[in-house]
């Protein structure tokens, strides 16, 4: 047990140290892909610092909910990282919260992104925090119905479980993960705000939509948001990796595998940063109403796996 | 039977029926304290929210001691009242009385600006209400049934015309009257066919009674379409918008938070307890309506721009969620899987409770509000946090937790849904193997949906600038009222710490209705209502380890860095004007909703001509079930009355005409 919870306290800190590095990555990826001169890859811990030593400027009006959110959704993202199984599958805290209470949390931290993005009264701060509820509205039920066709095959909510299941599952692949999969991707690109629904590296005003819900938060507050959507787009990847990659996971009590688990956590990681920039570099961005097409089609591609396992028993 | 008083109030139906008669008097003696209207708002109405309090624990009590009934020597000759109070009722009494003693609480403070007379009215029909809702839990009778049951829609009705001098008050009035009596004949008729030609209308023969499947479908879609109009189940919740917002606050409250569960209490109350067959499409039906009703709901709560509106249609949404869990758990019973009824029904149940605290919490805060700004539209509103703390944050917990945000109530019953329709591979009807899973994506949605609700009705209300310059006049509400909201939100935190306890308590509930009870498979932290194996969730862990990475946080960001902070003006990427007019109102938050599911609405625009000296937009998005099932209804019966109008003149010799001619024609009918 007390080598569990060192192993979930160390695993959590990694994913909180770590998550920037993965946003470093896809930056640098995608300055290659594109071109231009890349940033070097410890780019958002320079940022982090440098965001942390400043004052910060805090809007006349602005409430204690406005101050209070950044900790909030820190909070939040920190545990989802904590919650998902990156290099070992024994982690004590995971039945405190199921996949569902999963998706809570990013509900959680959701709305208080958005009530925070209200709370100045700026028109971009509204605009944001509509176009983002408007987008996760979609995508939340997707994301659990997602989450629920893996929960059909394993028989349990509980992400260890799933992915010990998966991790020795007896077919290559079930078809209802693979309409899982294609919805997940869907999912965490409109959830982790990249193209085609929004664009991370923009300020131009009829597109944003995280970026709009931010605009009023600057040094501290504005670092801790940064850092946790670091961590959200590090938990989505490891999510994504735990559910349609598993292989090589340290299972129950297996000290030994974990060096080569973490080695192969990272070459996953490394090459599901590329693929993301590489995708991001080959589309454009989709005009806002069509969003919830996009968005549509991920809740039904996931809604259809689930029936399909229903239907097939697998 | 031993004489004197220690023979009486020995039971809990007894001390049941002592607090509603404690109501009654209550009620009544406010009628006699119209000279000194400061005791009605400092003595009647806490002392209404004591009796609340009393109802709840008799509940407990009903909840952990076997079943009692008692014969009451009222009503007409030969039709005694007959009350019983099982673990079903019990239930629901700590439903009511829980929830009503936050709200009466809180009235206690709301009405105390009233003018003296009304008031002592309002104190009379909010007793009724209370004590008739609570009778319409311990009937045992169809008789005591039905008067209960016109007494608290009788006494509502009033007081949602507590300012009966707004033409659109009245209107909304007799709209509510009009669908709660059509209910009600629904009610009388599952009645008639319940007692199965026995001429005996108390439960205890209904029970026994062994009915053909035939009549037993006519009952229970006669006891659907009744506790439906008064649930408000689509097509028949025309009256919820309508009635909510016109009522009183704390009224709205009691309607929304407690009214509406004793229709659910009386769905449950004849479908598993007084009819002894159930038939599996009973479920799909329901579950069908259900969601229906939950998605629809939710739809229109998004496009609103009236506060209480928004949340009436919020309640629309909840009532259909609880339908939804319902025909789930008529599904699973007459499959045969009684474990995952039991699941279900525990999932509804807690629903129940927990829209009883968050609704209620709701109405409320909006009563503060109104109190405050004198306003309902939220188009005049904005940046209330900063003028009413109190309310703002109170509120903030009622939101998030109807939002079904963890670690608040809304997301334990959720969770207990999600888990019911995740179990349920291998059910005999095939057909249902493809519901399922379409069922379980609707409740999804309609929860997401519900996120998008609160942050507008939140965010539109409590944040942003203030829309209108008065708002800087806007006071905090009182300490009575303070309290009332503290109770209920303290009971929104607690009922979603403390699943595993609330199971255990609803477990005689349950074992009533299903012959089978939930186990939780945790202890008292964790929740695992199957197995360990397959699902938990540990709410209270969960809240421990979000505070505490709260806390590290901000001391390791003060610490190692500062805490230095600068005020200016909003930055809004450096455009240089601001105005309050630049957010987005009600109707621009909606705005995306409405666009994609214009097709239920009906979408009335008004926009201002550019060059209009006092631009005026109207918009709305009115319920299309309005056209399309009330308006020709509503157009036959007017187009009948005024054929039947046509024999009316006003002159007497046509009435002497009209009688004579009948009596004519009767003779002739007669002696042939």
């Amino acid at each position: 047990m007390s080598t569990g919870i060192l192993l979930q306290l160390a695993q959590t800190l990694l994913a909180i140290l770590l998550a920037p590095l993965l946003m470093g990555w896809v930056n640098q990826c995608r300055a290659w892909l594109q071109g231009r001169s890349a940033p070097p890859i410890t780019q958002p811990y320079r940022t982090l610092k440098k965001l942390f030593h400043k004052d910060a400027v805090i809007a006349h009006n602005a409430s204690p909910l406005f101050r209070f959110a950044p900790y909030m959704i820190f909070a939040c993202m920190a545990l989802a990282a904590g919650i998902v199984p990156t290099i070992a599958n024994d982690l004590p805290f995971s039945p405190a919260a199921d996949v569902i209470a999963l998706v809570g949390i990013f509900a959680l931290a959701r709305v208080f992104l958005a009530l925070a993005a209200m709370d100045i009264g700026t028109s971009f701060g509204t605009l944001g925090a509509r176009r983002e509820m408007l987008v996760s509205f979609l995508a939340e039920p997707a994301l659990l119905m997602v989450f629920f066709t893996a929960s059909l095959i394993s028989q349990s909510t509980e992400l260890p479980v799933i992915v010990d299941t998966l991790a020795h599952q007896e077919f290559a692949i079930y078809p209802s993960l693979a309409f899982a999969a294609v919805a997940f991707w869907m999912i965490s690109v409109a959830e982790n705000a990249r193209i085609p629904v929004d664009n991370p590296s923009t300020h131009l005003e009829l597109t944003m939509i995280h970026e709009a819900m931010i605009l009023e938060y600057s040094a501290r507050h504005l670092a801790l948001i940064e850092w946790a959507v670091a961590l959200k787009l590090f938990t989505y990847s490891a999510l994504g990796i735990a559910l349609f990659l598993p292989w090589g996971i340290a299972v129950q009590g297996d000290l030994a595998a974990l060096p080569l688990a973490l080695l192969a956590m990272v070459a996953k990681l490394l090459l599901g940063g590329a693929v993301l920039a590489f995708i991001e570099t080959i589309s454009a961005k989709v005009r806002l109403f069509r969003a919830p097409e996009f968005l549509g089609t991920a809740f039904l591609l996931a809604v259809l796996g689930m029936l399909i396992h229903f239907l097939l028993e697998v | 039977m031993t004489n004197g008083l220690s023979s009486y109030f020995t039971d809990p139906v007894q001390w049941a029926w002592a607090g509603v008669l404690f109501w009654l008097t209550l009620g009544f003696a406010a009628l006699l304290l119209q000279q000194v209207p400061q005791l009605l708002s400092r003595l009647v109405f806490p002392l209404g929210a004591l009796g609340a309090l009393f109802i709840a624990g008799v509940g407990v009590a009903g909840l952990l001691l076997p079943a009692s009934a008692v014969v009451l020597p009222i009503g007409l000759p030969d039709l005694p009242f007959h009350l019983r109070l099982d673990a079903l009722s019990a239930f629901f009494m700590v439903l009511l009385g829980g929830a009503a003693f936050g709200i009466t609480v809180y009235a206690s403070g709301y009405f105390k600006s009233m003018a003296a007379g009304p008031l002592a009215l309002l104190a009379l029909w909010y007793h009724l209400f209370l004590g008739g809702m609570v009778t319409v839990l311990l009937a045992n009778d169809a008789y005591a049934f039905m008067v209960a049951w016109e007494v608290m829609a009788l006494s509502s009705y009033f007081l949602v015309t507590t300012d009966h001098k707004v033409p659109e008050i009245r209107r909304a009035g007799f709209l509510y009257l009009l669908i709660a009596h059509v209910g009600a004949i629904s009610l009388l008729l599952t009645f008639g066919v319940l007692q199965g030609g026995h001429g005996d209308y108390t439960f205890d023969t209904m029970r026994l009674a062994e009915m053909t499947p035939f009549w037993a479908s006519a009952a229970y879609l006669l006891a659907l379409f009744g506790f439906g109009a008064k649930a408000g189940m689509v097509p028949l919740h025309v009256w919820l918008p309508e009635a909510h917002p016109a009522a009183p606050s704390p009224v709205s409250a009691l309607m929304s938070g407690v009214m509406l569960k004793t229709a659910i209490y009386g769905l449950l109350r004849v479908t598993f307890d007084l009819l002894n067959i159930q038939i599996g499409w009973w479920g799909t039906l329901a579950l069908a309506l259900g969601l229906v009703t939950a998605l629809y709901g939710v739809i229109f709560a998004a496009v609103q721009s009236d506060m209480k509106r928004l949340l009436a249609w919020s309640s629309i949404e909840n009532i259909g969620i609880l339908l939804a869990a319902f025909g789930l758990t008529l599904i699973f019973t007459t499959d045969g899987k009684g474990a995952l009824a039991a699941l279900t029904l525990t999932a509804l149940l807690y629903h129940a409770l927990n829209h009883a605290f968050f609704k209620g919490l709701l109405f409320v805060g909006t009563g503060s509000v109104l109190h405050a700004t004198g306003v309902r539209h939220m188009g005049h509103m904005g940046g209330l946090m900063r003028f009413m703390p109190w309310t703002a944050w109170l509120t903030l917990i009622g939101a998030l937790a109807i939002a079904g945000l963890p670690p608040l109530n809304g997301f334990v019953s959720e969770w207990l849904l999600l888990q019911a329709f995740l179990q349920t591979p291998g059910l005999t009807q095939p057909y249902l193997n493809m519901v399922i899973p379409v069922a379980a994506a609707t409740v999804a949605l309609a929860a997401a949906l519900a996120a998008y609700v609160m942050v507008k009705f939140f965010g539109v209300i409590f944040l942003g600038q203030p829309r209108d310059p008065a708002l800087h006049e806007a006071h905090e509400a009182g300490w009575p009222e303070r309290l009332g909201m503290l109770w209920l939100a303290a009971g929104c935190v607690l009922l979603g710490l403390f699943p595993a306890q609330v199971i255990s308590w609803l477990a005689p509930v349950v074992s009533l209705l299903t012959e089978q009870s939930l186990v939780n498979d945790g202890n008292w932290l964790m929740l695992a209502p199957v197995s360990a194996e397959r699902a938990s969730y540990a709410p209270l862990i969960f809240f421990a380890v979000v505070a505490a990475v709260l806390l590290l946080t901000f001391v390791w960001v003060r610490r190692v860095y500062h805490g230095r902070v600068r005020r200016s003006d909003p930055w809004d990427c450096g455009y240089p004007e601001h105005d309050a007019r630049m957010q987005d109102s009600a109707e621009g938050f909606g705005q995306p909703i409405r666009q994609i599911f214009e097709v239920f609405m009906r979408v009335e625009r008004e926009t201002p001509d550019p060059f209009s000296r006092s631009p005026h937009y109207h918009g709305a998005s009115l319920d299309k079930a309005w056209f399309i099932f009330y308006a020709p209804i509503a157009r036959v019966a007017n187009w009948l009355s005024e054929q039947a109008g046509r024999l009316q003149h006003g002159r007497i010799q046509w009435y002497l005409i009209y009688s004579f001619a009948t009596l004519i024609f009767l003779l002739v009918f007669t002696t042939r």
